[in-house]
């Protein structure tokens, strides 16, 4: 409980990254407030609430900044370089996957100065194609498991895709939490299981994938909800939080992954740790990304501004950031003709 | 005189914000007030009433979410609008009523400002007929309109332009989505008054117009289940106690047809018909825990 | 590398701004009788803006004449005839926001996104709302047929300069009053467009005048026996000034003064929209806001993480141009109110308050004060009893609610307050404690044209907007 509410108080101990055992012990510190179903409730139900009309006036009042010229050729940059470059299909195949990394590696093939994307996105069973497209460059491969996107299934199957996964050459990823048992107060459940996950991330050799855990914001449904879910993920291990999965109908919003921002902000003055956020799905214009990328810069601050703490998990954004890059350079608008279709 | 052949206009139904046809196929003559051919009028059938109440309901959730405010500038955008073509109305009106141009002009100059009449009241009804309750106890309460839901309406035989506004206005002023049944007779201007609100921001499906017999289309209105208010201002006697009795199913609410002089001064009746009150109560509780004797 | 915004101002292209400006009567522009001048300036450059007129007390006679003239036939019109006008007006205002954001800017010193924002809708909004009143008189509860009072004198700050002519005006028009209003001296530019928005909209002559001038142009239209009502907007001491000088007339009186608003932040309140409303409360304007939250009454248990949080969001306040697109504080409107400033701020660090501002660079010309806040500042401080109009927030402390509201309470004002908590039968219970004529709860600074506003106690008295405003423009 005191955790909960003292939460915001900035305590004096250096910024460890949330992948490591230094992260790890300063979980453990934690583990009072998650050493039982109550506990673990009393902890998640006295953290502040959220005003849900304030948090959204605010989340819009960031949309109004204009990023212009020298601001805008940056933004855009950066945020090419953090996208998850995406295809979750039931029709992707390795030819697809393949000219996604290639995509990745080389976004427009008429500036090769255009940044690479963080990382491409893809289902376990394309994690060894795409390892096999990437490998040499710093482009990671992110595979999604747990049964993406419902989490509908038993444990040992999650586990199981997830190490799989890793196997094949993941160097990240992407869970979904199961909101069944989050929506009926199961929240040691959740919490229990994200941190199997995260075991199921070690690789042989001593390191780890890093997990982004996934709460399907629009599933969850209140904004306390997600507030709560996101110090769960935390505490549980998490190396990023996510929004959602790109699969239901509310995707990442600015108002949500404001919330998400926060809460790392916190997380990190509370444990020291720091931890990654990534909202996905609906962001496919430079403007929204912008707004994104205002949300972390006034929010969490610079400390956030790479792609070691930011993603944005999109497909169609990148070629409207192409576009907008284009212009900058050339003075004129670009069209999809000039951007490659992959 | 000119060579030129005119070119004439097809009538449509306007329903979800389109303009169909009716499902039926079927149309029939409008003549003016000596006989002589104007247009053919969709001729809606009862599945055209049904598909309108389909759209209405769709548009209420966010018509009626929508700001007081809000709607309040839609309504005046639609007498923005009609003013705009209050020439081609004037034309209308004066055939479907067999009026003077001059007498027309007064229809429509007063179906204009029955518009505006109305955008005023979108932001104001909650604060005439709403208000807190000084309840004897430790609570906050407040009573606010909300609107009821889906109107049907049947609309004014007689006056074309001026009563068809004069019923339909309201409604949706308040926050109801409406589907109206317009004067069997004379439902060319209120045929073209879809075109004015298609072109004024008022979201589809919020107003649907069904030109036809109201003794046809009516009935299975008044009977349905998904709409929640019934105007029978157009209906005469006989039709008004069947639709009233069929309206009983679901207790929709019953404005009953009653002799108006629409040119005066409407008043708030055809708001308040359509609006139900919402009391809320909350404690307010006490400082701190001696009670709640401050 | 940091995430720098690159300068995105608005474009003064889209405002032509006169080199001088005559006084606006009986629907012409001329000069003043005694043919004397003032310039404005921008606050934020310290540039010469325009030279407009000062009114003399013949110039008021005049204008006071003219207005009672039209009233006859004003007040004559069908409702529905007025109502049409101050559409007119509400729309040709809508088409024009931009430039007048920009003017606004200019003149005032507030930031480009304030003006764009928040002030030029709401006096859209104020409008539209009162033209729609203007056919429906009979339903506001003022018994049938009520009637206007005549000729109206008006007299408003330089904080909100349109919108407290939106305030004014709108309500004044649409009962069947005409009106006389003075502007404030830093700030005549937008009402001298509105002169000629109500050309545009061909409102009769007369019907609205505009006088600029200084303090004695307001002194000589309060006290003109040819007004009916006196509107005034501004400081408490003027207020009481105008309070004295109709006494014993048949003058009807309204007066929006000044406030001293506390902001109830109780421990289990939503922290992070908590911190956006007490930034909102006080920084909105440069804190030159009459309502504004300038007394901070925090829970103790939460104080540090809440000063902690609201001084990392203070950080991220952007100061500097007001026309750029991305400036959160613009400048402090005149140099008289930045001494007053300065005075008052100072005497906090002397009566031994703990001051804190965020490190901000401010521009070399013009006036302006960083944001500031005080720490363990007490009841007795000068800083948390008078009105500093400026971006300066005293920080006190509570225990209990009934703590929170004995100190709220304890003030020669009453305008506005805040509360946040989660808890609805706390934030009732403290609401209907409050001394206070406007209360937000989990919200700060918010307006609207439906919702009264005014005071308690010396925060004057009377309100504006909403049905309520009806009754400051009505025989009743």
């Amino acid at each position: 409980m005191r955790y909960a509410r003292r939460y915001a108080h900035p305590v004096t101990m250096p910024t460890v990254p949330s992948h490591g055992n230094e992260a790890a012990e300063r979980l453990a510190s934690m583990a009072d407030v998650t050493a039982s179903d109550g506990a673990l409730r009393r902890f998640l139900h006295g953290l502040p609430g959220v005003d849900p009309v304030g948090l959204e006036a605010r989340a819009a009042a960031l949309g109004t900044r204009s990023i212009k010229t020298t601001a805008k050729a940056y933004a855009i940059d950066l945020a090419i370089s953090m996208i998850d470059l995406t295809t979750l299909e039931g029709a992707d195949t390795p030819g697809k996957v393949r000219a996604l990394c290639a995509k990745a590696l080389n976004p427009d093939p008429t500036d090769r100065e255009t940044p690479r994307t963080a990382a491409i996105c893809v289902y376990p069973d394309m994690v060894a194609t795409a390892a096999e497209a990437l490998r040499g460059s710093d482009v990671k491969v992110a595979s999604v498991a747990t049964a993406f996107p419902a989490g509908r299934a038993a444990l040992p199957v999650k586990l199981a895709d997830t190490a799989d996964a890793v196997a094949a050459g993941a160097d990240e990823i992407d869970m979904v939490i199961d909101r069944g048992a989050f929506l009926a107060g199961r929240y040691l459940s959740v919490f229990e299981e994200i941190k199997a996950v995260k075991e199921a991330c070690r690789r042989q050799d001593g390191t780890a994938a890093r997990l982004k855990v996934i709460f399907e914001t629009g599933e969850l449904s209140t904004y306390d909800n997600i507030r709560r879910a996101s110090w769960l993920g935390m505490l549980a291990g998490a190396d990023f939080i996510k929004t959602s999965t790109g699969k239901v109908a509310v995707n990442a919003t600015p108002a949500n992954t404001l919330l998400m921002l926060e809460a790392v902000r916190d997380f990190r003055a509370t444990t020291g740790v720091q931890v990654g956020v990534k909202p996905a799905g609906g962001i496919r214009t430079t403007k929204d990304a912008m707004k994104f990328l205002v949300l972390v810069n006034e929010t969490v601050g610079e400390e956030w501004l790479s792609n070691e703490w930011f993603r944005f998990g999109a497909s169609s954004l990148l070629n409207d950031l192409l576009m907008q890059r284009q212009k900058l350079s050339t003075g004129r608008y670009s069209g999809p003709d000039y951007v490659t279709v992959d | 005189m000119s060579d030129r052949l005119s070119v004439l206009k097809t009538y449509k139904l306007f329903v979800g914000g389109k303009f169909p046809r009716s499902e039926s196929g079927r149309v029939y003559e409008v003549t003016d007030s000596k006989g002589k051919w104007l247009a053919n009028a969709p001729l809606s059938s009862r599945k055209d009433g049904r598909d309108a109440v389909v759209a209405a309901r769709k548009a209420f959730g966010g018509w009626s979410g929508a700001t007081a405010y809000n709607r309040g500038q839609i309504l005046y955008r639609v007498a923005e609008m009609l003013e705009g073509r209050r020439d081609q109305f004037v034309a209308e009106v004066a055939d479907a009523e067999g009026l003077s141009k001059s007498k027309a002009a007064a229809q429509v100059d007063a179906a204009i400002d029955r518009w505006v009449w109305y955008a005023g009241w979108t932001d104001k009804i909650a604060q005439v007929v709403g208000g807190t309750n000084p309840v004897a106890g430790p609570f906050f309460n407040v009573s606010s309109p909300e609107p009821t839901g889906v109107v049907a309406v049947v609309a004014p035989q007689e006056s074309s332009l001026l009563g068809l506004v004069s019923v339909i206005a309201p409604v949706i002023a308040a926050g109801n989505t409406v589907v109206v049944i317009t004067s069997e007779k004379a439902p060319l201007p209120a045929l073209s008054l879809g075109e004015v609100l298609a072109t004024s921001d008022v979201p589809g499906g919020v107003v649907n117009i069904l030109s036809g017999k109201a003794a046809e289309i009516s009935p299975s209105l008044a009977a349905h289940q998904d709409v929640n208010a019934i105007d029978l201002a157009g209906a005469d006697e006989e039709l008004a106690k069947a639709l009233e009795v069929a309206a009983a199913d679901n207790l929709k609410r019953v404005v009953r047809p009653q002799a108006v002089d629409w040119a005066a001064d409407p008043g708030t009746g055809r708001l308040t018909a359509f609006l139900e009150t919402k009391t809320v109560w909350h404690p307010t509780g006490s400082l701190g825990a001696g009670g709640s004797s401050y | 590398m940091a995430f720098e915004y690159a300068p995105a101002p608005e474009s003064r292209a889209v405002v032509d701004i006169a080199p001088s400006y005559g006084l606006f009567i009986d629907g012409e522009f001329r000069e003043a009788s005694d043919g004397k001048v003032f310039k404005t300036v921008s606050p934020s450059t310290e540039e010469v803006l325009s030279e407009v007129a000062q009114a003399s007390a013949e110039d008021v006679d005049a204008a006071v004449k003219a207005a009672r003239k039209a009233f006859e036939k004003w007040s004559a019109l069908p409702g529905a005839e007025r109502a049409k006008y101050l559409f007119r007006i509400a729309r040709i205002i809508q088409e024009r926001s931009r430039e007048l954001a920009v003017l606004e800017t200019l003149d005032n010193g507030k930031p480009i996104k304030e003006t764009r924002d928040a002030d030029l809708p709401l006096v859209a909004a104020h409008f539209f709302y009162y033209a729609g009143w203007a056919d429906k008189l009979d339903h506001a509860g003022f018994g049938a047929n009520p009637r206007p009072l005549g000729v109206a004198g008006q007299v408003i700050p330089w904080n909100f300069p349109l919108l407290m002519l939106a305030w004014k005006i709108a309500p004044a028009l649409a009962a069947g009053n005409t009106v006389v209003l003075k502007p404030a001296e830093t700030t005549p530019l937008s009402a001298l467009f509105f002169a000629d928005i109500c050309r545009q909209a061909g409102l009769p002559k007369g019907v609205v005048n505009i006088l600029t001038g200084d303090g004695s142009t307001g002194a000589a239209l309060v006290a003109h026996d040819g007004i009916d009502k006196v509107a005034f907007t501004g400081s408490t001491g003027v207020g009481k000034q105008i309070a004295r000088t109709v006494a014993g007339t048949d003058k009807k009186l309204t007066l929006e003064l000044g406030g001293k608003g506390a902001n109830i932040v109780f421990d289990d309140a939503p922290i992070d929209q908590a911190v956006e409303g007490i930034v909102n409360g006080i920084f909105f304007n440069q804190g030159q806001v009459c309502c504004a939250g300038s007394r901070l009454l925090v829970q103790e248990s939460i104080q540090d993480e809440l000063l902690d949080a609201l001084k990392r969001r203070m950080s991220t306040l952007r100061v500097g141009d007001p026309l750029d697109k991305n400036t959160d504080v613009g400048a402090i409107n005149s140099a008289e109110q930045l001494a007053r400033i300065t005075a008052l701020a100072d005497s906090g660090e002397a009566e031994g308050a703990e001051r804190w501002a965020p490190a901000c660079e401010l521009p070399g010309a013009g006036y302006w004060f960083a944001p500031t806040l005080f720490t363990n500042v007490t009841q007795a401080h000068r800083i948390a009893r008078e009105e500093i109009f400026g971006p300066v927030l005293s920080v006190l402390t509570f225990r209990t609610p009934a703590e929170a509201v004995a100190k709220a309470n304890n003030s020669q004002y009453g305008l506005s307050a805040g509360i946040w908590t989660e808890k609805g039968s706390r934030m009732l219970a403290v609401a209907s404690k409050l001394r206070a004529g406007v209360v937000w709860a989990n919200t700060f600074n918010k307006f609207d044209p439906t919702s009264p506003f005014g005071g308690f106690k010396e925060s004057g008295f009377g309100r504006e907007g909403g049905r309520h405003g009806l009754e400051a423009y009505l025989d009743v």
